[in-house]
């Protein structure tokens, strides 16, 4: 059973900004899923609504179940208590997610002693090492404020914050962006590796399809609010079914390979703007093989088999 | 953070070197004769007279050396009230400390928690009436505040500190606190408004920041999210204004304390002002630099304690 499901997800921003469009996604414990996308493409609002965290002029459709149960249900009681302990999530931007004027080590803490109020504050002091020294960091740095802290450092205590009170969900966003390869790396090994010995679920959002590629077990790219294809990880950008995740994979260059070298990468144009989006296949103005209908027809996910959906009219054609 | 303390310490000396030598000589800039500047409305013999102008013709440079060597002793005394002019001030400092004191002490609490309350909920009815409000007592001038409340309370004394013929610790305060009733409002009102808005723009600027939704993540009620994450944060702007501000504070209670005929170094101020009465002047300004320069400096420490990306930078 899926412990994280998005049924039917829609979101929309004050002035009819329609964010995320019908998202019906699910991530199961020791799973990992990806959610690759441009920027501007609904990712991160996804993660926000899964914890309730939008803003309250934001308009959210559809349900989201966690472990079964609709987060937009429950009592804000209930949901407090769900938030951090059940799921939590690593943010994007290490830098402006962390209080400038408290240590780290206290904001660490401050959610074990919200969760388990046993905890003695010795404890919980005990409990912040152990979690700095889990993700590569010498407990002492629990006394430091976060600008005394490189940008990796800063966020390897975002993933400590996060498995603070050992969820059983953990929605990380970028967490490799602005990171060096080296340390990228590095996180990225932490967090499959928790996956592995924890039996996590964790959803992977990132814009860089090396790191999706080389981590998940399946992979949902979304394209303007709407997932676009998803699939094993390892087939969806090698055999796309949907131009776009095939025009995401070109861009992505793999060294020695002569399809690369010979094939125009990238994508020309920009993502649609949220609140102005083309009728149709809301791609079709940047597909390369549109024809006739995808200007007027709403393209749905099309189930492929094998565990993989493409929302594009020409999906069953193969490649 | 030594080498920040030392740093702010060293500039704030610098700055008061600054002031002492400006002091010294905007005052022998004056137009006309200073003899009769100092003596004017006085009974001086001819033997005082010539003493006096001995002292003042000496070289400026030596009058300089010797203002230099102490600059808050004045040779020469206050001309409308013949006494060393520091004994004068020495008086005079308490009842503006206690004023001016009470008055910020009252404004910074209220203004913070108003504004707290309004940026919080920002567009609530609470918020509008309270902007409304803040934003009218700021436009009106002290003064012109004391006056109305004068006016429209009158079973509060309308001037001075104390009653004739109160005596006794016990009554004398109660006494005081009764007179100083006035004055602090006039003064409060209009920094609590600056305090206020202050405080409700430095919150609703947090707002916006990531670690709010962070703390909300970790399911924190709301006022814990206020209490613990957002205030302290949006704080730190005000209280250094508060602090700025005190500095300034000594030297703008001076039409309110005019108005209640308040004993303190801004009536001193005004009545010097009408001599003119130029020692005294010269050491009132100086001691109004020197609180501002204390003041900032005091600030400029406090964020370095409140705020720890202060003193690494």
């Amino acid at each position: 059973m899926s412990l994280l499901e998005l049924r039917d997800l829609s979101v929309t921003y004050a002035g009819d900004v329609p964010a995320v469009r019908g998202v019906s996604l699910g991530v199961a414990p020791g799973e990992v899923l990806g959610v690759a996308g441009e920027s501007g493409c609904g990712k991160s609002t996804i993660s926000n609504a899964v914890l309730r965290l939008l803003p309250k002029s934001a308009r959210v459709g559809g349900s989201v179940l966690l472990d079964g149960e609709d987060v937009y249900e429950m009592s804000f009681g209930r949901l407090r208590a769900v938030r951090w302990a059940t799921a939590s999530i690593v943010f994007q931007g290490a830098l402006h997610s962390l209080n400038a004027v408290q240590t780290i080590g206290r904001q660490i803490a401050e959610p074990i002693l919200l969760h388990e109020p046993k905890t003695s504050r010795k404890a919980a002091d005990l409990r912040v090492g152990e979690l700095l020294e889990q993700v590569g960091l010498p407990a002492r740095r629990a006394k430091d404020y976060p600008h005394q802290l490189s940008g990796g450092q800063r966020q390897r205590v975002m993933i400590a914050l996060a498995l603070a009170c050992k969820p059983r969900l953990l929605i990380a966003d970028e967490p490799t962006t602005a990171l060096d390869v080296m340390v990228q790396a590095q996180v990225l090994q932490l967090l499959t590796g928790l996956v592995k010995d924890l039996g996590l679920a964790l959803v992977l959002i990132s814009h860089d399809l090396s790191v999706l590629g080389t981590t998940c077990d399946r992979v949902a790219v979304m394209y303007a609010g709407k997932v676009v294809e998803e699939g094993p990880a390892s087939v969806v950008f090698d055999d796309s079914r949907h131009p776009y995740s095939g025009a995401l994979a070109g861009a992505f260059p793999r060294v020695g390979d002569p399809r690369f070298r010979y094939a125009p990468a990238g994508l020309a144009g920009d993502p649609p703007y949220p609140g102005d989006l083309p009728p149709g296949c809301s791609f079709h103005p940047r597909c390369p093989v549109a024809f006739d209908r995808c200007v007027s027809e709403e393209v749905e996910l099309l189930d492929l088999g094998a565990g993989r959906r493409a929302a594009c009219l020409r999906a069953g054609e193969g490649s | 953070m030594r080498g920040y303390v030392l740093k702010k310490v060293g500039w704030s000396i610098g700055t008061l070197l600054f002031v002492v030598v400006f002091n010294f000589f905007l005052f022998r800039l004056l137009p006309g004769d200073p003899i009769g500047l100092y003596t004017r409305g006085r009974n001086m013999s001819p033997d005082q007279l010539v003493r006096l102008r001995q002292q003042l013709n000496r070289p400026i440079s030596e009058q300089f050396v010797e203002y230099l060597g102490n600059p808050f002793a004045s040779t020469i005394n206050s001309t409308r009230f013949n006494r060393p002019v520091w004994d004068i001030i020495g008086e005079r400092v308490w009842p503006t400390v206690l004023l001016v004191g009470t008055a910020v002490l009252v404004a910074a609490v209220v203004g913070v928690w108003l504004g707290i309350r309004s940026g919080w909920r920002r567009g609530s009815r609470f918020d509008r009436i309270t902007t409304g409000t803040t934003n009218t007592l700021y436009a009106m001038p002290e003064f012109w505040v004391g006056m109305m409340l004068i006016m429209w309370l009158p079973f509060f004394p309308s001037g001075g500190i104390n009653s004739v013929g109160v005596s006794g610790f016990f009554a004398t305060a109660v006494d005081t606190a009764w007179h100083l009733v006035l004055p602090v409002t006039a003064l409060a009102v209009v920094y609590l408004a600056e305090y206020t808005s202050i405080m409700r723009a430095s919150l609703v600027d947090e707002l916006r920041q990531d670690y709010l939704t962070l703390a909300r993540a970790k399911g924190l009620r709301e006022d814990l999210v206020r209490r613990r994450h957002a205030v302290p944060n949006a704080l730190l702007p005000t209280m250094t204004l508060i602090f700025l501000n005190l500095g300034f504070v000594i030297g703008g209670a001076i039409t309110v304390e005019y108005v209640f005929s308040w004993p303190g170094l801004g009536l001193l101020t005004a009545e010097a002002l009408r001599g003119p009465d130029i020692p005294l002047l010269q050491a009132v300004f100086l001691l109004f630099s020197l609180g501002v320069i204390v003041f900032t400096l005091l600030a400029d420490l406090l964020y370095a304690v409140l705020d720890p990306r202060v003193s690494t930078r």
